[in-house]
This record gives C-alpha cells, sequence and structure tokens, in this order.
C-alpha cells in the first residue's frame, strides 16, 4: 500500500509541475484519438444510416462481418497495417511506418467497424417511420436522411464516445505502427508500458493518471454536449 | 383531367421472415377529379395504406401507372416534385425532437422557403388546427391528439393542392376528432384541396365523401 501512495504522491507531483514528457506524450495522445475519430466518423456515420436505412440482399452477412470485426484485437489490426505499410509491403512508398499518421491509419480502422455497428444500433432503434415521414412532407434522399441523422444524434454521439474511449487508451497498435520512438511516436499508453519494463512505476503511474483524466475529460465534456441537446 | 389517376396498379411485398410475395394492392383503375373527397374504407389490412402511400409517390408500384395531372411520374423521375404536391399524413405520428414550430416548417424548409414566409405558414396552419398557443411547446410534451394535430398542421402549412390522410381520426379525444372533422370539408371548400383519405370508420367519414372506395384484401369491392 505504501509504495501505491508514495507512487500516486509522485505521479501528482509529475502532473502539477508540468512535466515536458508528459505533456509531449498527453498532447500526442489526444491528437491521435481525436483525429483518428474524427476520420472513422466521417465515413463510418453515413455507413451506419444507410446500413440501418437501406434494405439489401446480403445485409445480414454485412452487419455479422461488420459485428464480428468489433472482436479483432487491436494487435491483429496493428499488424495488418503493418504488412501494408512496412518496407516490403504495397504502400511502402508512402512512408508511413513509426509514424503518427501510421499509427492513426491503424486507429481508424480499429474503430470504424465500431461506430458503423453502434451507429447502425442508433438508426434502427429510432423509429423507422421518421425518413418516410420527412419524405412524405416534401424532403428529397439527403434532406430525409439528414433528418435521419439529427434524430439519433445522441446515439451517435455515444458511438463516437464509445470510438473514443477505445483509441485514447490503445497500445498494440501503437506500439507496432509507430514504434515508440520518443519525440516521434510515443503515446501515453506506449510510455507506460516502457517505464513499467523499467521499473520507474512512479512514472508510469502519473502517466496513467493522465490518461485517466484525458479520458474522463473528454466523456465530460461529451455528456456535457448529450445533455445540452437532448432538452431540444 | 383527372388530378390523381391510377392504371392497372399492383403493389407487391416480399414477406421478410417468409420470403412471400405479398399482394397488398390490385386497382385496374382510379380517378381522382380535382376538389373531390375521397372515402377508402376497409378492415385492417385491406390496403387502404398501401393505396395512400401509392398515391402519395412515397411507394412506387409494383405494376401500372400512376398519374398526377396527366403525367406518369414514376416513368418519368419526378416522384420528389409529385411528393411535394401530395403530402400524406402517415398512419403513425412521428413528430421530429424539437419544438412544435420547428415541425411545421419542416416541409416549408426543405423546399428551401425563406424563412419569414415558413415561419407565418407554419403559424396561420398551427392556428387552424388549434395549436398556436403551443407553438414552442417541445414535441414529446404534447399528447398524442396534440401530436397528431400538429401533424396534421405541417402539411396543412405546405397548401399542397392534394392532401392524403391516412386515419385522421384514429386514436384522437373528443376534442382533436372534432377539430379534425370540421377542418377536412373546411379545407376542401375554402382551398379547392383534393383530398383522399382512409378510415375503418365508414359511418365517420362517409358523409363527407364524394367517392367512396371500399378495399378488401387489396382490391375495390
Amino acid at each position: 500500500m505504501g509504495t501505491l501512495a508514495d507512487a500516486l504522491r509522485n505521479a501528482v507531483g509529475l502532473i502539477v509541475s508540468l512535466d515536458a514528457d508528459l505533456i509531449e506524450y498527453a498532447g500526442r495522445s489526444l491528437y491521435i484519438a481525436l483525429v483518428s475519430t474524427c476520420l472513422a466518423s466521417m465515413a463510418a456515420v453515413p455507413i451506419g444510416i444507410l446500413l440501418a436505412e437501406r434494405a439489401f440482399r446480403g445485409k445480414r452477412i454485412v452487419v455479422t462481418v461488420l459485428n464480428t470485426l468489433l472482436g479483432v484485437p487491436t494487435v491483429v489490426v496493428g499488424l495488418l497495417v503493418y504488412s501494408f505499410i512496412s518496407r516490403q509491403g504495397p504502400l511502402s512508398a508512402l512512408g508511413m511506418l513509426f509514424t503518427v499518421p501510421g499509427i492513426i491509419t491503424g486507429e481508424v480502422l480499429l474503430i470504424l467497424p465500431l461506430i458503423t455497428a453502434l451507429t447502425l444500433t442508433a438508426v434502427a432503434r429510432l423509429d423507422r417511420d421518421v425518413r418516410r415521414t420527412a419524405l412524405s412532407l416534401g424532403a428529397n434522399e439527403a434532406q430525409a436522411l439528414w433528418a435521419v441523422f439529427r434524430e439519433s444524434r445522441f446515439g451517435i454521439l455515444a458511438a463516437i464516445i464509445a470510438a473514443y474511449g477505445r483509441v485514447v487508451g490503445e497500445v498494440g497498435i501503437a506500439t507496432i505502427l509507430g514504434g515508440n520512438a520518443a519525440g516521434f511516436t510515443r503515446t501515453l499508453t506506449t510510455a507506460i508500458v516502457l517505464n513499467v519494463e523499467m521499473g520507474y512505476f512512479e512514472r508510469a503511474l502519473a502517466l496513467g493518471l493522465v490518461l485517466l483524466g484525458l479520458s474522463f475529460t473528454l466523456n465530460i465534456a461529451f455528456q456535457l454536449l448529450q445533455g445540452g441537446g437532448r432538452g431540444q | 383531367m383527372s388530378v390523381l389517376h391510377m392504371k392497372g396498379v399492383c403493389r407487391r411485398y416480399v414477406e421478410s421472415r417468409t420470403g412471400k410475395i405479398i399482394e397488398a394492392l390490385r386497382m385496374e383503375t382510379l380517378s381522382v377529379e380535382k376538389g373531390e373527397i375521397v372515402v377508402a374504407v376497409g378492415a385492417n389490412g385491406s390496403g387502404k395504406t398501401t393505396l395512400l402511400e401509392v398515391l402519395a409517390f412515397l411507394d412506387a408500384p409494383s405494376e401500372g401507372k400512376v398519374l398526377l395531372d396527366g403525367v406518369d411520374i414514376w416513368a418519368e423521375g419526378r416522384d420528389l416534385s409529385a411528393r411535394r404536391r401530395c403530402p400524406i399524413l402517415l398512419q403513425k405520428t412521428v413528430l421530429f425532437s424539437g419544438s412544435v414550430i420547428k415541425n411545421v416548417t419542416f416541409g416549408l424548409r426543405v423546399r428551401g422557403l425563406e424563412r419569414d414566409e415558413t415561419e407565418s405558414r407554419a403559424w396561420q396552419a398551427l392556428e387552424l388546427v388549434g395549436m398556436a398557443d403551443l407553438a414552442h411547446r417541445r414535441s414529446h410534451e404534447l399528447s398524442g391528439g396534440e401530436q397528431r394535430r400538429v401533424a396534421l398542421a405541417r402539411i396543412l402549412a405546405l397548401d399542397a393542392p392534394v392532401l392524403l390522410l391516412d386515419e385522421p381520426t384514429a386514436g384522437l379525444d373528443h376534442d382533436s376528432r372534432a377539430v379534425m372533422m370540421k377542418l377536412i370539408p373546411e379545407l376542401n371548400r375554402a382551398r379547392g384541396t383534393t383530398i383522399i383519405l382512409a378510415t375503418h370508420d365508414r359511418g365517420e367519414m362517409e358523409p363527407l365523401a364524394h367517392k367512396v372506395l371500399c378495399l378488401e384484401d387489396g382490391v375495390v369491392v
């Protein structure tokens, strides 16, 4: 217990003193999480809405595949992207291995099915007559889909929050595709693993606390956003 | 010339559970003249809703033609403009989140009308259904009858030449039902609106009708 208490005290000290490394890792983690979540959302939300709204042959198979992808381990996604962007891979010319864009690519692929599946669920749970009502009032297809989006926005926001949470605490992809290079690709999670391996438990704990704080703050912000809009 | 004309229309569905093909509507011919009130009556599952949704251009017929002012709408690919001329009060009331006035302006906003005009037309429609007092109330705070009246105001604001009303009085309280029963003939007289409505309550609506269609298993009997 004493070790943990000391570690916590030192961790708070590191945070309060705004340790330069800590700020760097936190900033990079936040950047990767936000950019990945935004990019994935831009593709996954429309796909989720269309999947929920459209009936087509093989839809059940698509949904099953999507749900299966939710359980894919992050290291597998990391390895898959690695095989494409490594020196022997077909996309090696892009020079993305061990870079932040490389990590973002992996994270986007990781959360794409998550946001799509949760958006699909949020929209499917919504009254199916929303789209028909919009169409019956003279909306074109795009306007009707926009109405569906607006009505399911809280469910979609929850999907985005879940995806952000998954990325910000992710370590497998960040390690494989980022290489944990100090000053370039080290994130909070990869730094935590490194510090534990090196025996710097207090430092690892401090980083862990910051990670928790980042996740907590963004979640609170999202919750406020949801709460503020619920009455509208 | 008829406002709406159906020729050899058939609407089939594939039942999702069994994969069986269901013929929900077969209408050899139907003409609706300008300014008419047409009442479709029949039991549940008789094809009334399908008929109205095909006439509202929400659903394309599986075969046959639906003409609006002589134009074969589906063949010409003009279903959006047809839908804008024939709005329908769907059987199930769905209000969008937000205020009552925002709901009533929806159809006007998607048509790209100016804000001043959308607001004034929405207020007029709310006055007509006796809901102007609740214009700024959130839609989810309304009772079922009030929601139905807002849904009616939403299509009245469009000032369309044809209105389709699917079970307009179903589930309404006495006051809301009275508003609806007063409005339908008034609209028809004052604006010359062609009204096609579906009901299972034959006695209630038949006195308003210029033409009555009795439906059974998707065909007129």
